[in-house]
């Protein structure tokens, strides 16, 4: 039970505070160096600035045709385990439980077992992207320390959540205290590494939309 | 990479000078989208998949997120948010002088500066910017390939990488009496500043002499001038920022002097990127000239009906130059042209913006040290060229053209890369 209160109190809490300002102190950071405007003329008819990066944040969701051959393993198994990801966080009776505990916000939860099966191919997602790391020489030349720690922070809260709810290895409270404590671990290590790309990847996109839109280029 | 890596130094300078001036070029003018772009990378290596050099030889070096290398580990220690807590934990490692010389060639021999790895990166990552942010850095320290290095001196002596601006009457004479037509040096007033790409004032004499065919033909008033005429900018290239400033200014101020309303670009990509998106940047404010590439000028004179073209009645594919299509947006105005050109166009598989890079981009057609490389990259195009079934094989930039000649002649290729302005000078209708 110690454990348990530990992890729900004093280690949630740190996560968090670290999580939040973490992340805040880095979007902010980054968004508040100099912009460069761009003075050359737009092209006649180039699409305004802000729907140029809109069409390039939707434009970067699926590979053009010509490299969706090439991409595609990675492209499907990336979806599966984001979307899986968030059917657990978001889909599971106990996640919104707390959830409405902490906020007061609260909607319908999915079936148990639903939510169960997808928390096993999300881990199954995480392991082929394991495996693909460690296997194919450009991801493996690619990877350091950094993203395999990213990786794991994320494959142990959906472990630890699938043992926990299936009663397995231990006591169900120290199940549920290791699990919060991945949660935790997860949430501090968050504004530190690549996780990060969860709130970058639609200013990055954008940049490049604003860029190239005002050329006249979908990019 | 192998520690036998390749790399030329300029200057006698001491290894911490020189180290200390890369690092400081690294994080120099880090912008909101730079800094994003570094930021966002999820080190999924798909950008390789779109990279010609990695796709012609399953190097997995040639990952375009892996020339950034050095670039991403100095922006983490010294410019980004959590700079002092990586600096304080050692993590991650600044890189090391060694490093960088390792990473020349990477930086120059094996990237185009084409873009293409931009449109398969999830996080749309503009990778070729940050090459060329890179460039920058390793301008700074004195750790480019010699070859560069040496058009680099040519062209801040000569205002062009091949010609001395003294020599610019003579060459203009000779050419005008080889192929007949008029060419204006040096008028005092024109409407439009004419300039050449390096080639056409060597090999590719014909493409300013179709040039200027064609502005005589639309009665044009036009002049070539010694104080701006090389619109190549070497210093775009090589990362050497003042350079590229100082070429940009000669053709502005020129313009600007003999009351021009249009720059007008040879058939040259880099020419593209640096005069017409980033020209404006050394003069704050927008230009009071219109900064035009010759295909969208043929496109402009063809769609107001100030030159007819007999049709040529053929089949032909484009390879479309990377710097004015992709990160140009001018894939329509060629299509214009080779449609008033009465040329059946049968397209690529890789084409328009999704076209695969000649090989020659970014300087690396100059590289000597990238020629075995340029010729693996060849391939790619020769495969989807020949796919295409077409009879004539035509572009519009003339540093594509020579890159694409020389890989053609290493293999005894028989097809000959075409001009677009060529063409259409050959096929003036009266
Ligand atoms: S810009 Fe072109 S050459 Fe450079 S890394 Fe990207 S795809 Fe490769
Ligand atoms: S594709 Fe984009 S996000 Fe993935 S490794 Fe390359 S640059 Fe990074």
């Amino acid at each position: 039970m110690e454990l348990l209160d530990f992890a729900r109190g004093i280690a949630l809490r740190w996560a968090c505070a670290l999580f939040v300002g973490g992340c805040l102190w880095r979007l902010v950071g980054v968004l508040l160096l100099p912009r460069r405007r761009d003075l050359a003329p737009p092209r006649e008819g180039a699409h305004p600035p802000a729907v140029a990066a809109l069409r390039a944040i939707v434009r970067h969701l699926w590979p053009r045709p010509n490299f969706a051959g090439s991409t595609l393993f990675a492209t499907v198994n990336s979806y599966v385990f984001h979307i899986g990801l968030a059917v657990v966080v978001f889909g599971l009776a106990p996640h919104i439980l707390f959830v409405r505990r902490l906020v007061g916000l609260s909607w319908p939860a999915l079936p148990n077992n639903l939510v169960f099966g997808v928390g096993v191919l999300t881990l199954a997602a995480l392991a082929a992207v394991l495996a693909r790391r460690l296997v194919h020489p450009v991801m493996r030349m690619l990877s350091g320390a950094g993203d395999y720690l990213s990786w794991l922070l994320t494959a142990l809260p959906v472990a630890s959540g699938l043992l926990a709810a299936s009663h397995l290895g231990a006591r169900y409270e120290t199940l549920l205290a290791i699990h919060v404590l991945t949660i935790a671990a997860f949430l501090a290590w968050f504004p530190f590494g690549k996780l990060m790309h969860a709130f970058l990847f639609a200013f990055s996109r954008g940049a490049t939309g604003m860029r190239f839109g005002r050329r006249g280029v979908d990019s | 990479m192998s520690p036998q890596a390749l790399f030329d130094q300029q200057g006698d300078r001491s290894e911490a000078d020189r180290l200390g001036a890369a690092l400081r070029g690294f994080v120099r003018e880090f912008s909101v989208t730079t800094a994003l772009h570094v930021e966002s990378c999820v080190r999924c290596g798909l950008c390789a998949e779109a990279c010609h050099f990695y796709t012609a030889t399953g190097d997995p070096k040639y990952t375009p997120a892996h020339k950034l290398e050095p670039l991403r580990r100095a922006y983490f220690r010294e410019a980004g948010p959590f700079a002092p807590l990586a600096r304080l934990i050692g993590w991650p490692r600044a890189p090391t002088l060694d490093e960088l010389r390792q990473w020349q060639s990477l930086i120059y021999d094996s990237c185009t500066m084409c873009g293409r790895c931009t449109l398969v990166c999830p996080m749309g990552i503009d990778i070729a910017e940050l090459v060329k942010e890179s460039r920058h850095a390793m301008f700074d320290a004195g750790l480019i390939p010699e070859r560069l290095a040496l058009m680099d001196r040519t062209a801040e002596q000569w205002g062009s990488p091949a010609t001395p601006a003294e020599d610019l009457p003579d060459i203009l004479h000779d050419i005008a009496e080889e192929f007949g037509v008029e060419i204006p040096c040096d008028r005092p007033h024109a409407e439009v500043l004419m300039t050449a790409a390096p080639a056409e004032l060597g090999e590719h004499t014909k493409a300013l002499a179709a040039a200027a065919k064609i502005l005589n033909r639309a009665g044009v008033d036009w002049t070539l001038h010694r104080g701006g005429f090389d619109a190549s900018n070497v210093g775009f290239n090589n990362g050497d920022l003042r350079l590229q400033e100082k070429l940009t200014r000669a053709l502005v101020d020129t313009a600007l002097q003999i009351g021009a309303t249009t720059l007008l670009l040879p058939e040259c990509g880099h020419a593209y990127g640096a005069a017409r998106w980033e020209a404006a940047r050394w003069y704050g404010q927008a230009l009071p000239l219109r900064v035009v590439h010759m295909t969208e000028y043929l496109a402009e004179l063809v769609e107001a009906g100030r030159i007819r073209l007999q049709p040529i009645g053929e089949t032909a594919t484009f390879h479309d130059p990377c710097q004015i299509v992709r990160r140009g947006g001018l894939e329509r105005a060629a299509r214009t042209v080779i449609a008033a050109l009465g040329l059946e166009l049968i397209e690529m598989k890789d084409h328009g913006v999704e076209a695969y890079c000649c090989g020659g981009g970014g300087g690396v057609v100059s590289n000597v040290r990238a020629t075995a490389l340029r010729h693996k990259v060849f391939e790619i195009k020769k495969r989807q060229v020949e796919e295409t079934g077409a009879r004539r094989f035509v572009t519009s930039c003339g540093q594509c053209r020579i890159t694409l000649e020389m890989g053609a002649q290493h293999v005894n290729w028989d097809r000959a890369t075409e001009s677009l302005v060529e063409l259409v000078a050959d096929r003036l209708a009266d």
